[in-house]
């Protein structure tokens, strides 16, 4: 009966990893839907403030704030926002990938890379690639709050502000589906130009107090963190639903695992007991 | 009925309060603003402080503290952009220097879960070589 006792212990120690992976499958999911209400309610302030940012800027075309202006860009700074933990799929691989391609071609086009990095794995790959991180956050966890990513904001906009960059760009994963999470790279700063300004021809203004540089000023910089704050937590929503992804075909695999090893077992124990039988036999037939 | 204004209190984490009233009462940096239906448009940032509105039809009012932010005013709209937290520019200042801190730390120092991301790296290499020297055997075995 030779590794019968082997096959056996396999197949217990898969059949409690696939225990394992299922229960992270399960919270996972419940941990998606919760970041996904997250998603749903930081949308209406970015949505009220671009709506105020656009009769402000229109309002005002004799003050033209920094972020609004575009300049010749020779130095970039991305902010990238990545996972704490592993075992969610290809979700911060193919970030990193997407990413790593355009860095290379703004290198060949002579632009200088900087980095503002959110979450552990970007921490870690980053630091392999090599290049000047400026600022860094990791363990938001799962409800991440937005005094976390003020600081870490604020260097790059003020890096910005003091031209050692010229834009500032924003990578994270967008939420499609469960099963579909798109790496997106998008510019940041300076902010792209208002679309929504043909309901605003007719004429009417605010009563700006102090000033509309002032409100302009703290408008913008709550504005650009808010959409960081959207791509952390859309990341959040992808990194469960990439792991209950993940972690659903772990489950599988081990599923269709046990059952290989389940017929090898068998077939195994059958042999020996052919063999047993045939050996008894063949004494009983010689004793005879 | 007396004419009401919508009002909406939302914050970058989420949506605070949504519905009607007959007057808002908020803290802007010039002072305490009170705000009736047919208001003039108006942005102002707010202080620490409370949001008060008042519903109408006898009803208690509604308090929200809010720890600044901005508001915006139309006509039969008001939309109060609340802060998550206190902010001011001493504050703000801080939280960047730490986070230029940190950035320093993790590059200086090799702390044990850099490494350990690494290792987890150099491990996902490991096993795609070993899949595909896996395979070409198999390709040479048919």
């Amino acid at each position: 009966m030779a590794g019968a006792k082997e096959i056996r212990t396999k197949i217990s120690s898969i059949k409690s990893t696939q225990k394992i992976t299922s229960a992270m499958e399960m919270v996972a999911a419940s941990k998606m839907r919760k970041a996904q209400d997250r998603m749903a309610a930081s949308r209406p302030y970015a949505q009220k403030m671009r709506q105020v940012i656009g009769h402000v800027a229109l309002a005002n075309p004799e003050y033209k704030h920094p972020f609004m202006t575009p300049r010749e860009v020779k130095r970039i700074g991305y902010i990238i926002v990545s996972s704490d933990r592993g075992l969610c799929g290809g979700l911060n691989t193919n970030l990193f990938r997407a990413l790593v391609r355009e860095i290379r071609k703004e290198r060949e086009a002579g632009r200088e890379i900087s980095y503002c990095l959110v979450g552990n794995k970007a921490l870690g790959f980053f630091r392999r690639v090599g290049g000047n991180v400026r600022a860094q956050v990791t363990h938001l966890g799962d409800a991440p709050e937005l005094e976390a990513l003020i600081g870490p904001v604020k260097v790059m906009l003020d890096a910005f502000v003091d031209g050692e960059i010229d834009e500032i760009r924003l990578a994270y994963n967008e939420f499609v589906n469960t099963m579909t999470q798109r790496p997106t790279i998008q510019t940041l700063v300076p902010l792209p130009p208002g679309e929504d300004a043909e309901e605003l021809k007719h004429h009417w203004d605010y009563i700006y107090e102090p000033d509309a540089q002032q409100v302009l000023d703290s408008l913008l910089q709550r504005y650009i963190e808010s959409i960081a704050y959207q791509a952390v937590v859309e990341n959040g929503a992808c990194e469960m639903a990439a792991r209950m992804v993940a972690m659903k075909s772990a489950t599988d695999n081990a599923g269709s695992l046990i059952d290989e090893l389940q017929l090898v077992y068998n077939k195994a124990r059958q042999a020996a007991i052919t063999q047993e039988i045939s050996e008894i036999v063949s004494g009983a037939a010689a004793v005879s | 009925m007396a004419m009401t204004i919508h009002v909406d209190i939302v914050s970058a984490e989420g949506q605070l309060y949504s519905g009607q009233g007959e007057m808002v009462y908020a803290p802007a940096v010039m002072g305490e603003i009170g705000i009736a239906p047919r208001h003039a448009p108006l942005v102002t940032p707010l202080k620490p402080g409370e949001v008060r509105i008042d519903p109408g039809q006898g009803k208690p009012q509604e308090h929200f503290y809010v720890s600044g932010g901005l508001i915006e005013v139309q006509p039969f709209r008001v939309t109060v952009l609340a802060d998550t937290g206190v902010r001011a520019a001493d504050l703000d200042e801080a939280a960047a220097l730490e986070a230029k801190r940190r950035a320093e730390d993790a590059l200086a120092t090799r702390a044990s879960e850099m490494d350990l991301a690494k290792a987890q790296a150099e491990l996902a290499e490991a096993v795609a070589q070993l899949r595909a020297i896996e395979r070409l055997r198999k390709q040479k075995k048919t």
